[in-house]
């Protein structure tokens, strides 16, 4: 098995953020009654035309310009002829002849290793429907609230050797199409979508086998779970003597293994020709550069610049610029409090522990830098002590509660009164003789105790560093 | 009824010789225009002229065959009303507002059946309105039904639907020519003032040349194609069908401009075409080509246009006749390309969103399979098997990019030929219209009959047909004259000083009596 | 290039288009298309060596929509000319 090395190519699809369907004015909203988001166009009703949504167009530049392609100035649509009761018109307007981005590329790191993955273009083109299949009747239920929605086909080379590799590259482009504002991305809601070629061959060899096309892959463990099946499958059949068929397999997770899709019912010939409805599509040097002046930092730049501007540790600024709202709150909170460390380690520590129980997204994060900075202002100046400022970050991480009010609320404002300090602890000294007596005698852990008994006294607000200071003294 | 019943023919108001013997006998016999003048008078009402054609359609139906469906009498006569109290209020004021038209049944009416003339759509009732239609009910035209066709528009005969045969209202025994057919037949058996057909490969002007009335193909883009039920996408235009070119010019009006629902509708004032409607054709350069007079040509059909031609230099034109080239080309160009988009565009019909499905299947192949070879007819599966060919691997670039590109070289011939002239003129067809049930048998020499029409589709431009005399057998012969793209005017001006020689020749199914 | 469009051919085309001839209508079919395509391989005396093709008659770029939703449910509209449907849904038989 040691000699064989398997060559993989991506196809990515990727739903687009727009408000409406490509080619009609029906929502893309998720979700939804079946067949409540359709019209004539994307129903494939007689007559009905297709019409281009420009978001579509302007996010597939600027996908394209984040990945390093030409952009095609002279781009057009193509129809893709099979039939399916998901694709209503029995074609999908997609793009054969001018896609509108061309050799591009990305960088990725596998295995601490850098390396370049090739895009041979990028193309735009509209969703199916959905079907759902009846477990008691031979009958298949067809809603088209997805037909039309705008998708991006990221084709890649066949770069790619293994299941990390593959993996790295679906995660730059996720964080790139994320920057960008394109598309949220999510592989488990469908709305980014791989479908793996693979071929094997001996190792150090350059001559490519025949591929095979895997479909339905839904999260980065199917698909290694699908490239390492495919693998083995290939190899076995060569090493049986026989010849692997090129043809698209369909995953099944729960079974961990790959079916056909051939029939005899499916020719594979989708006889592409220019859509004669949609007038092709210029993009001048003008409408480029309008769409490269908007385009974000992203996440290469942004964590290195992290690291150099804020002084944050490499791990912490990956993890950070992972997501653009994340890095844009570290940033904002950053500025705001002069504290990049601090900052991070609450984003580092209670934020991703609190993403992580409430199952949220950093997308998903709603508090604003203003409170967090609020916050590492109150602790820093000692106002209120680290215990309470984790319930307090708590609260504005749930609520974006401003913790100035908040603390004022619950009067949790830190003792500083050195007074009302010495008069607590000098009563907890006369209530714990033993552990005066132990501390005396040198165990450390005593202090301790007292430190803690002193605390709760004070229900948590006193500042710890003056109750060492004075039980020290005291004792 | 207080229709005034007239002994003076007033078919051209302005024109007190007009030279028709026939009484008005019905308001169908005037043209849109007239009529509408008259609602717009007060000299009859809506409901008259609703009337009166509900009562020709019916006299002369049994024997033309026209349409595929009409409007029940109940719901004609309380539009009429209605659009008659919109008239009288003050909202409706549009020379075609009250005008009963027919419309070709390709063309989307929400809640009126669709058919295209196939099995296959036989009980659709489309969910939206074309944009023509919904141009001429805001006009206040009064839709009275669908008129018959070739099944999805592919012949030239309207002997291919699946709802019965056309027949000439000139001579019962033969076609009305297609694919518009119906909507020809309709106008020219005075059923109705006027019709929309569609224009594919000549479908508006062969059958107008057939029946002896008016139709034009506008320039491609200029009419809205959304709900028209795509046969050839890249080809096609709804145009008007009417009896003359005044009435061609008012509708048109009416019906082009740009459609938001149309990315292929261009964006362009107004024309003003009333406008090109003067005698005075003085200066106007025409070209004939040669290639237009080739031997397949009937001779009579040769002698009316040229005779043409020596009207047309009598009033001022300047004629000349030159080498277009590449005439042979423009039918194998055309049914490459007609029947690739076709076999595309009909796929959509597969039994599961609308229209026909099987009745027995086994699984969703099975279905697919049989609803189609059930529900189309067989020139319509021809054609969609040919479409698959000319794209399928390994002869997309033989077949479907060679058309492509011969049709960039017939585009540069007509550029050329424009450079020089005004309008181009020549025969709509080679022939007259054939005797029923004699072209199907010989599907390429009847392709070869689109010979003069399917240019002007390749390349885009206006043409119209105009009556322009009969053959020996009192068979109607056209006139064919094409500007270059956007030109209508042109157009229309030479065949408006045309047809102001002529006097109107009423088809004998119109004429009260029985055609043969 | 003159193509044969023989029994194999049909049976591609048949699977390519969904359509599915009688046993008496293929031979016909076969000569017809067969007879349409010697027709059409006229245009091959034509020298289009370097033309460009032309897709578009009226040269027009960059119609769009804006990204603005215009369209309510129309459901029962778009349901209603189904063969077969249930809950809303179009009815197919089963595709897996």
């Amino acid at each position: 098995m040691k000699d064989y090395e398997s060559v993989i190519g991506l196809e990515v699809h990727v739903e687009l953020s727009t408000q409406t369907k490509i080619f009609c004015g029906c929502t893309t909203e998720f979700g939804g009654e079946p067949n409540t988001h359709t019209c004539p166009v994307c129903t494939g009703m007689p007559g009905a035309l297709p019409v281009l949504n420009k978001q579509v167009v302007e996010h597939a530049i600027a996908v394209g310009l984040a990945t390093n392609c030409e952009i095609n100035r002279n781009c057009r649509f193509d129809r893709k002829n099979y039939f399916y009761p998901d694709n209503p018109q029995d074609y999908q307007i997609s793009q054969l002849y001018e896609p509108i981005c061309l050799n591009g590329f990305v960088d990725i790191n596998a295995d601490g290793e850098k390396k370049k993955i090739r895009i041979h273009e990028i193309h735009m083109e509209e969703d199916a429907g959905k079907l759902i299949h009846d477990e008691n009747a031979a009958l298949s239920y067809v809603d088209l609230n997805r037909s039309g929605v705008p998708l991006i086909e990221i084709v890649s080379e066949p770069d790619m050797r293994s299941a990390q590799e593959v993996i790295a590259y679906l995660e730059k482009l996720r964080t790139i199409i994320q920057y960008l504002g394109a598309s949220d991305c999510k592989l488990q809601e469908g709305s980014m979508r791989a479908d793996v070629n693979l071929s094997v061959r001996k190792a150090g060899t350059d001559s490519l086998g025949t591929r095979t096309e895997m479909k339905n892959l839904n999260s980065f463990k199917a698909i290694s779970r699908a490239i390492a099946a495919e693998t083995a499958r290939q190899i076995s059949i060569i090493e049986e003597g026989g010849n692997v068929i090129q043809e698209t397999r369909r995953w099944d997770d729960n079974k961990e293994e790959s079916f056909s899709m051939r029939s005899k019912e499916d020719a594979q010939d989708y006889r592409y020709f220019p859509e004669p409805d949609l007038p092709g599509i210029f993009i001048s040097q003008k409408w480029i550069d309008e769409i490269k002046a908007f385009q974000p930092e992203f996440k290469d730049e942004k964590k290195e610049r992290y690291i150099s501007e804020y002084c944050i540790p490499e791990e912490d600024a990956d993890i950070i610029t992972d997501s653009k709202h994340l890095a844009g709150i570290f940033e904002r909170t950053a500025v705001l409090c002069g504290e990049p460390k601090k900052v991070s380690n609450w984003l580092m520590v209670d934020t991703l522990r609190l993403l992580k129980e409430k199952s949220m997204d950093a997308s998903d994060i709603k508090f604003s830098p203003e409170n967090l900075a609020k916050l590492i202002k109150l602790t820093g100046s000692g106002i209120i002590n680290s215990t309470v400022a984790k319930e307090v970050f708590e609260e504005i991480f749930e609520h974006d509660t401003d913790p100035d009010v908040y603390i004022k609320e619950h009067g949790l404002a830190q003792v500083n009164d050195e007074s009302a300090l010495r008069e607590t602890i000098q009563k907890v000294i006369d209530e714990n003789p033993q552990s005066v007596e132990d501390y005396r005698n040198g165990k450390e852990k005593a202090m301790g105790f007292l430190v803690g008994q002193t605390m709760k006294a004070m229900a948590g607000k006193a500042n710890p560093g003056m109750v060492n200071n004075i039980l020290k003294e005291l004792l | 009824m207080h229709r005034k019943k007239k002994t003076v023919n007033t078919w051209f108001p302005e024109q007190s010789d007009f030279a028709g013997k026939d009484d008005i006998l019905s308001l169908m016999d005037f043209t849109a225009v007239e009529l509408g003048e008259k609602i717009k008078s007060g000299d009859v009402s809506v409901v008259d002229a609703a009337k009166d054609c509900l009562d020709a359609i019916e006299k002369s139906e049994k024997d033309i065959c026209a349409f595929i469906t009409r409007i029940d009498e109940k719901e004609v006569i309380r539009q009429a009303e209605e659009i008659q109290k919109k008239i009288d209020a003050g909202e409706l004021s549009g020379p075609l507002a009250g005008v009963p038209v027919a419309i070709k049944d390709n063309i989307c009416t929400e809640g009126i059946r669709t058919t295209c003339a196939s099995r296959i759509l036989s009980d659709f009732i489309p969910p939206y309105s074309a944009t023509v239609v919904s141009k001429l009910q805001n006009e206040g035209a009064l839709i009275v039904g669908k008129t018959n066709m070739d099944e999805f528009a592919m012949g030239s005969t309207t002997e291919t639907s699946y709802f019965g045969v056309t027949k000439n209202p000139w001579n019962l025994n033969r076609v009305p020519g297609g694919s518009s057919g119906g909507s020809a037949a309709a106008v020219s058996a005075h059923q109705v003032t006027f019709a929309l057909g569609s224009d594919t490969g000549g479908s508006i002007r062969q059958p107008c040349a057939y029946c002896g009335v008016t139709g034009i193909k506008p320039t491609y883009g200029s009419v809205s194609r959304n709900g028209l039920i795509a046969y050839g996408s890249s080809l096609e235009q709804i145009g008007p069908i009417a009896k003359d070119v005044r009435d061609c010019a008012v509708i048109l009006e009416a019906i082009m401009g740009h459609d938001t629902k149309d990315s292929t509708s261009v964006k362009r004032k107004k024309p003003g075409l009333l406008s090109s409607l003067t005698e005075d054709i003085t200066g106007v350069r025409i070209g004939v080509p040669r290639d237009y007079f080739n031997s397949g040509t009937d001779i009579q059909i040769k002698d009316a246009v040229l005779e043409a031609v020596k009207v047309l230099t009598k009033k001022g034109a300047v004629v000349e006749e030159f080498d277009l080239s590449l005439v042979e080309y423009a039918v194998p160009a055309y049914y490459i390309i007609a029947s690739a988009e076709a076999g595309s565009n009909l796929s959509r019909f597969d039994g599961v969103k609308y229209g026909f499905r099987t009745k027995e299947y086994n699984d969703l192949h099975q279905m697919y399979k049989r609803t189609r070879s059930e529900g189309f007819g067989d020139e319509v599966k021809r054609r969609i098997m040919l479409g698959s060919f000319v794209l399928s691997a390994g002869y997309y670039d033989a077949y479907y990019m060679k058309a492509l590109k011969s049709k960039a070289l017939i585009k540069k011939a007509f550029d050329s030929a424009f450079e020089k002239y005004d309008v181009i003129l020549g025969p709509v067809t080679p022939s007259v219209a054939p005797e029923t049930g004699t072209s199907l048998k010989d599907p390429i020499k009847m392709y070869l009959g689109d010979i003069y029409t399917v240019s002007a589709n390749l390349a885009g431009l206006p043409a119209i047909s105009v009556p322009c005399g009969l053959d020996e057998e009192g068979m109607p012969i056209g006139l064919q004259l094409m500007g270059d793209c956007f030109n209508e005017k042109d157009v229309l001006k030479v065949a408006y000083a045309f047809e102001k020689t002529r006097d109107y020749q009423k088809s004998p199914a119109a004429s009260g009596g029985k055609a043969v | 290039m003159s193509v044969l469009i023989d029994e194999k051919m049909l049976d591609h085309l048949g699977v390519l288009s969904k359509l599915e001839l009688k046993e008496e209508e293929r031979k016909k079919t076969c000569e017809d298309i067969g007879d349409m395509l010697k027709y059409i391989d006229k245009l091959n005396e034509l020298d289009t060596e370097g033309v460009d093709p032309l897709v578009q008659i009226i040269p027009m770029e960059n119609v769009f929509r804006q990204d603005k939703i215009s369209n309510k449910n129309e459901k029962d509209k778009m349901l209603a000319n189904a063969p077969q449907k249930k809950d809303g849904q179009y009815v197919v038989p089963r595709t897996i």
